[in-house]
């Protein structure tokens, strides 16, 4: 009697599925026939669907620099995600011992302050006369009148920062699934840790990286925080500008651009997935 | 010297990493002492204890945090509840279309938050509540957001419990709901109180989604936001240690009733 | 006609799921009172049997009869039927007396607290009342889950392999305290197991099952002794199988003569009577004789001797000698030998006869596999 037939399953699931129907689904469709309107029109006079794609050549000529660069700075951070969040994943499940809880709500911790407050602390941390700056200047490697705010490198590390946890968390899940004593085997077979890390170790974490990976890829491509907080209006990304088009009551164009970032996501993440080789992410 | 550092080389870079993400934590809490220089002052000036002692000073931040309050504790109670149902769907029924419902259930939780947030206002705006933004429109995106967190945890715990519990409940002469109510629901109950305390905490600290869909209504991050460009009253760094300290007592509390249980089992 | 009010009745039962066949065209009836054991490897469909007894499978066809009452379509907690499971499924929020008493809360009787601890008492688990299933060693949760059972006096307890986490002394210990309280209780016991030594320990009537069917049912001995088909003779202990043919049949008497050499069996030990068969021996009632000597016999009729094999191995097992013998045609015969300290040990390479009494020979059909149930996780632990 492990699964129940019946009308049952369709009541409990009818909820939440209709929920996310009318709220999640819905939308969608939305966005895109609210791109397609004739930009003409406002939200007192009323929109006319217009079914040319004027909105996305318009916007694709405008910004396709700043997707460009999205999807760079999510590139860099998801790669310095990786960098920090895979020795700390690997640390937590095999070096911890009894650290190892401990570990884990210091990495869920931050969450709980607002992000918007952390990222204003990074303000703060990298700001001129601080001590970051301070020392890295010391070292010569910021020049005297160099900054580290209002950089692109600001809005990079604010990106990473803010989605390290979800790198870690499933990386964390991946490895700790993985039998200490596979180390141990591989040891025994005359293999380096490095060795043992890269033929046997890694493999098995992917599952774990490819989640972490898209975990944090898809939030960062749309974050605009970051870049509003700590960059300069040459580091803006499209969350900004969807943001400002939507603020100006630009809806259709707003519209086209989050379809077009959607779209550009969902065509990545295909590609990734399949060259990744794991479809069971669910 | 060097021995033990290159064996703990990856303990050590795991600290270390720590260390980065508290970082700014310690900024916070740092800065809430903070008796600053001038509205825009990025560095600390003085020590003080009068944003602990008048945290509702800026105006309308207690009004924010209020209305973020509010609205966490309503988006939990109805997340949680959608989502718990569907994770019981999920775990203890056969339908058809399952794995379309999962990927349904999986997308929330892996789309960038902008393009959640301009569908609902797209969504808003066509069916007329454009200008009646509010409230209520918030409510629904958390709701929204919320509920594959929601699923995913509840669905997981679920899926740890041994089902011959629950046959064994039926063997011993009691009906479906009994079974339910004292075998399968205290069971799970921890994993629907995780979920409940991760939608609060999603739905407290949103800030994108909820930017677009709030109308004239204002939230905490909101506030936050609102204050990083007017300049920033140092009680928000009050508000934000409040925040962590509570969670993170709540977070341990948990942790440590779980190891007093452990403890408790193993002994004889 | 209805039997008496507690005796199960299983008609007809088949159990499919999807194109397999767990459990097919079963009939069996399990007497009142009795110790009834389900015996057969991994996937016999011993434990879907049980199941569908409990409540917790329904059969595809068939029914299922408890003494009048048809439970074929009943829900599980509407049948006078216990389980003690497999995992033991001891509630782990709840504390021992709750998880004893739970079934007791469920009917609404009257003197829970009296029963509880009566029955934790039987099961000497008095002191653990207020603990949790987790503060509990596997051998006492085995006793927690037996005693949550027995204290609804169901018409029918059912043991799905109930002692298969515990160690070997301990399972031992509960085999013979499980047999006690049923003998004291007066309970129909189903018992599902895969180690035929327990099954043979504690039953009155073993069923052998394979692959949905049953192959043979009977006392244990009975099973042990005249195994009807090849499954049952290697599945239960081991059995040498040899290929004969008859050769003279009087109704009483057979002579089988194999590889050349006519061997006497008596008529009720055959299962089957002309053309070819399986000549059966166990290897415990073989004697490994150099070659030549003579068989004592006696003055009924004269013993069995199979000349000419050689001695390939040798075991030491503490209480026995285990040998393996290769016989001219090839085939590796197994004899066991018990260390009375009486008799010499052979080596490799001993020349030897094997010698049996007549009695103890049984003939199989030739048609079926004669290495059915023979596989090595059937082999006693």
């Amino acid at each position: 009697m492990d699964r129940r037939n019946g009308l049952t399953g369709y009541l409990l699931l009818a909820p939440a599925g209709l929920w996310l129907a009318m709220f999640f689904v819905v939308p969608l469709f939305t966005l895109v026939s609210t791109s397609l309107y004739d930009p003409a029109g406002s939200l007192e006079t009323g929109y006319a669907l217009s079914l040319n794609p004027q909105n996305y050549t318009a916007v694709l000529a405008d910004y396709t620099p700043i997707l460009v660069r999205s999807t760079l700075y999510a590139l860099a951070a998801t790669a310095a995600c990786v960098a920090l969040g895979y020795p700390l994943a690997y640390a937590i499940a095999f070096k911890a011992g009894r650290w190892k809880n401990l570990m884990l709500v210091a990495v869920i911790a931050p969450f709980f302050t607002s992000f918007l407050i952390r990222t204003l602390s990074w303000q703060v941390l990298l700001g001129d006369r601080a001590w970051i700056a301070d020392a890295l200047r010391a070292v010569h490697l910021l020049g005297p009148d160099g900054h580290l705010l209002a950089t692109p490198l600001a809005v990079v590390t604010g990106l990473t920062y803010n989605f390290l946890p979800f790198m870690v968390l499933p990386l964390y899940a991946s490895l700790e699934k993985i039998d200490g004593r596979l180390h141990e085997a591989g040891a025994d077979l005359y293999a380096s840790p490095l060795t043992t890390f890269r033929t046997v170790t890694l493999p098995l974490s992917m599952p774990g990286l490819v989640a972490g990976t898209l975990l944090t890829f898809i939030p960062a491509a749309g974050d605009y925080i970051n870049a509003e907080l700590l960059g300069n209006p040459g580091t803006q990304m499209v969350g900004n500008v969807i943001q400002h088009l939507f603020d100006g009551g630009s809806y259709p164009e707003a519209s086209a651009l989050s379809v077009i970032l959607m779209a550009a996501i969902v065509a990545m993440v295909l590609l990734y997935i399949r060259r990744a080789g794991t479809e069971e992410l669910l | 010297m060097i021995g033990y550092l290159r064996r703990n080389s990856v303990l050590i870079a795991g600290f270390g990493v720590l260390l980065y993400m508290f970082l700014p934590i310690f900024v916070v809490i740092l800065m809430s002492f903070n008796d600053p220089a001038s509205r825009n002052s990025y560095s600390f000036d003085g020590f003080t204890m009068h944003n602990w002692l008048n945290p509702c000073e800026p105006y309308g931040m207690c009004e924010a945090v209020g209305l973020s309050i509010r609205i966490g504790v309503v988006a939990t109670v109805g997340a949680t509840l959608l989502g718990s149902l569907m994770a019981f769907a999920f775990a203890r029924h056969r339908f058809r279309g399952r794995s379309a419902a999962n990927v349904f259930t999986f997308l929330p939780m892996a789309s960038p938050e902008i393009v959640m947030g301009s569908s609902l206002l797209a969504l808003f705006v066509n069916v007329g509540m454009g200008g009646a933004l509010g409230f209520w429109t918030i409510l629904i995106a958390h709701i929204t957001f919320c509920l594959s967190f929601v699923v995913v945890t509840v669905k997981a715990r679920l899926a740890g419990l041994d089902p011959s519990l629950e046959q064994a409940a039926m063997d011993l002469y009691a009906n479906e709901w009994q079974t339910f109510r004292r075998i399968t629901l205290p069971l799970v109950f921890p994993g629907i109180l995780s979920a409940a305390l991760l939608s609060f905490s999603l739905s407290f600290d949103d800030f994108i989604i909820t930017n677009l869909n709030a109308g004239q209504s204002q939230t905490f991050p909101m506030f936050v936001w609102g204050a990083a460009q007017r300049g920033i009253p140092p009680q928000i760094n009050v508000i934000g240690t409040v925040m962590f300290v509570l969670a993170l007592t709540l977070v341990l509390m948990g942790d440590l009733n779980n190891r007093r249980r452990e403890r408790r089992q193993s002994s004889e | 006609m209805t039997g008496p009010s507690s005796e199960l009745v299983i008609a007809g039962v088949t159990k499919r799921f999807g194109d397999f066949v767990a459990v097919d065209d079963l009939d069996l009836t399990v007497p009142e009172g009795a110790f009834f054991a389900l015996l057969g490897p991994s996937g016999c469909g011993k434990t879907t049997t049980l199941r569908m007894v409990a409540g917790l499978d329904t059969p595809t066809t068939g029914s299922i009869r408890l003494g009048a009452l048809d439970i074929t379509e009943l829900k599980p907690y509407r049948r006078p039927v216990n389980t003690v499971f497999q995992s033991y499924a001891l509630f782990p929020h709840l504390t021992i007396f709750e998880n004893v008493a739970f079934g007791l809360r469920r009917t609404g009787a009257k003197d829970v607290k009296t029963r509880v601890n009566d029955m934790l008492e039987l099961v000497e688990l008095g002191q653990f009342a207020t603990r949790r299933p987790q503060q509990l060693s596997g051998g006492q949760q085995q006793r927690v889950a037996l005693a949550r059972a027995l204290i609804n006096r169901p018409k029918v307890l059912l043991l799905d392999e109930p002692l298969g986490a515990l160690d070997l002394k301990l399972r031992r210990q509960m085999q013979i305290e499980i047999k006690r309280i049923q003998t004291e209780v007066g309970i129909t016991f189903i018992h599902v197991t895969h180690d035929q030594e327990e099954a043979m320990t504690m039953a009155d009537t073993i069923a052998v099952m394979n692959q949905g069917v049953i192959e043979q049912m009977g006392a244990p001995e009975e099973l042990y002794e005249l195994p009807r088909t090849t499954f049952v003779s290697n599945f239960l202990g081991q059995s040498n199988l040899i290929r004969g043919t008859v050769t003279r049949d009087n109704g009483t008497d057979l002579v089988v003569t194999v590889e050349g050499t006519a061997l006497d069996a008596l008529g009720s030990r055959c299962a089957a009577r002309d053309g070819e068969v399986w000549v059966g021996i166990r290897p415990e009632k073989v004697q490994l004789v150099p070659t030549g000597t003579p068989h004592p016999g006696n003055d009924v009729r004269p013993g069995n001797i199979l000349p000419g094999g050689t001695v390939t191995d040798v075991s030491f097992t503490g209480v026995s000698t285990q040998y393996l013998v290769e016989m001219p045609w090839g085939q590796e015969l197994a004899v066991f030998e018990q260390n009375t300290g009486g008799r010499g040990v052979f080596k490799p390479g001993d020349p030897v006869d094997l010698h049996w009494r007549p009695e103890y020979t049984f003939l199989l059909d030739a048609s079926q596999d004669a290495t059915a149930g023979a596989e090595l996780e059937n082999a006693p632990s």
